[in-house]
């Protein structure tokens, strides 16, 4: 498993600097873990120095500022601009909240590349409530002063069972306020999507509709905006490519300094995932136990180790088949060739009976009181 | 999307051109996204500065690389790169 010497180590290429937990909005598929209450200690701005510095001697060159919300960051523009003397493109990754027009231009002239607004839906209401913060106005004044100075603008919209059926008005309004790209980024079901799950998850139609409403919408737009369609994977046959395959291309820096080589990978057990205030990042990358644990094909277990499509998708995620199988080890339980591939369908199952029954529970949203409650 | 030969061509300035030391190549830079090019498409890219035309492009590399003929094959990388949104006209 970990630490074969036979596998080439490709050098990092995009680095994922989730600067803060800390966010005024209360989306209920959040990425930050559940219990990000417990990791409240950030790095203070000489480390993050120090890692932007080190990840991009070592090659990165993509770079996405989030969090949390970033913003809530006082030194970012200090960041912005060191990541820029560096060469890095420098992606702002942000709900939008608290960017006046002042920031957007001071972050510009720090070098800011480019920024990305997310909006939770094509309705003030709906938008509001999943964020659980009145902010849908002023997230769309943010997407015009975005491209008022410049920057190349990307609206991202998570798609789930609460606004799935507003496709239609989802692609006007990107239209409408100038996206250049427009992503539309199926909820991944992990952390709090996970604990949502029965209330997000759509059905088969709904994905297929929305999926085919979107793919015309493409067509129509070609040359003027972009459509980045992240899949549904509990849809698919196979697995996606998680990370392009462990430790070959992603490295995410979490508030606190731990070196993750997925998001998601705090909640795998036994990683001992390293943190930028004991080792560099070149030692972190090349020899932690971590970022070699699925490196390479070695740890595979059946049907994967024999499979002839192991290179394509490297067995799929390990945190989706570690939560829903509980072994980190075996294929991705959305293949159709995994011996759990039923835990997909009964996940699929059990949403659509939520969907059907009279008294349908509530959203568990994303804030430090629910963190506390359920970890 | 085709090529106007009229019409000077210029890199868009919602992506960046850059040479990458540790990959030892020049790359396109946009939103979460990266193009690795090889050397010819480099150079192209390189005299897209808004202030060559199609032709002028072309006579400047064929001198450079003191060859000829290369006209189809540039014309044919710069559609796809107007295609792509890399470079702009007018």
């Amino acid at each position: 498993m970990a630490g074969s010497n036979k596998i080439n180590i490709t050098p990092p290429r995009w680095l994922l600097a989730e600067l803060t937990y800390a966010c005024p909005l209360q989306c209920p598929y959040c990425s930050n873990p559940i219990d990000y209450t417990k990791h409240q200690s950030e790095l203070d701005t000489d480390d993050w120095k120090r890692v932007l510095t080190q990840a991009r001697k070592m090659g990165a060159v993509q770079l996405g500022f989030s969090g949390g919300e970033p913003l809530t960051r006082k030194d970012l523009p200090e960041l912005v601009k060191h990541a820029r003397d560096l060469g890095y493109y420098s992606n702002l990754i942000t709900s939008g909240y608290g960017l006046t027009e002042e920031k957007i231009v001071q972050l510009k002239e720090a070098g800011l590349d480019h920024i990305q607004v997310s909006i939770q839906a094509s309705s003030q209401e709906l938008n509001d409530h999943i964020a659980g913060t009145a902010s849908f106005e002023h997230k769309k004044e943010v997407a015009h002063l975005v491209k008022k100075h410049g920057y190349p603008m990307v609206l991202c919209v998570v798609i789930h069972r609460e606004n799935i059926h507003q496709m239609p008005q989802i692609l006007e309004m990107a239209e409408g306020l100038g996206a250049d790209y427009l992503e539309l980024a199926n909820t991944q079901y992990y952390g709090w999507a996970h604990a949502n799950r029965d209330l997000l998850l759509p059905t088969k139609e709904q994905f297929e509709q929305a999926e085919q409403i979107a793919q015309a919408f493409k067509e129509k737009v070609t040359g003027k905006m972009k459509i980045y369609y992240v899949v549904p994977d509990f849809y698919e046959d196979r697995p996606k490519a998680c990370m392009n395959g462990w430790g070959t291309t992603f490295l995410t820096i979490a508030p606190d300094g731990v070196a993750l080589p997925c998001h998601s990978a705090r909640d795998l057990p036994g990683l001992d995932c390293p943190n930028v205030k004991d080792y560099s990042i070149e030692q972190i990358w090349n020899e932690s136990k971590a970022f070699n644990f699925f490196r390479g094909f070695e740890w595979m277990k059946e049907p994967c180790s024999s499979c002839d499509e192991k290179e394509k998708d490297f067995g799929g995620c390990r945190c989706q088949a570690y939560l829903l199988s509980n072994d980190m080890y075996a294929a991705d339980p959305v293949c159709s060739k995994s011996p759990n591939h039923h835990v997909i369908q009964e996940a699929i199952d059990s949403a659509k009976a939520s969907a059907l029954a009279d008294n349908e529970k509530p959203l568990i949203f994303r804030n430090s009181k629910n963190s506390r409650l359920l970890s | 999307m085709s090529i106007n030969p009229d019409q000077t061509i210029k890199f868009s300035p919602m992506h960046r051109l850059q040479w990458e030391e540790v990959q030892q190549k020049d790359v396109i830079l946009y939103p979460e996204g990266m193009v690795e090019l090889n050397q010819s498409s480099a150079e192209i890219l390189k005299l897209c500065d808004g202030s060559r035309k199609l032709a002028q492009i072309v006579s400047d590399l064929e001198q450079k690389f003191a060859t000829t003929g290369l006209v189809n094959d540039i014309t044919a990388f710069l559609e796809v790169a107007l295609k792509n949104g890399w470079i702009q006209q007018n």
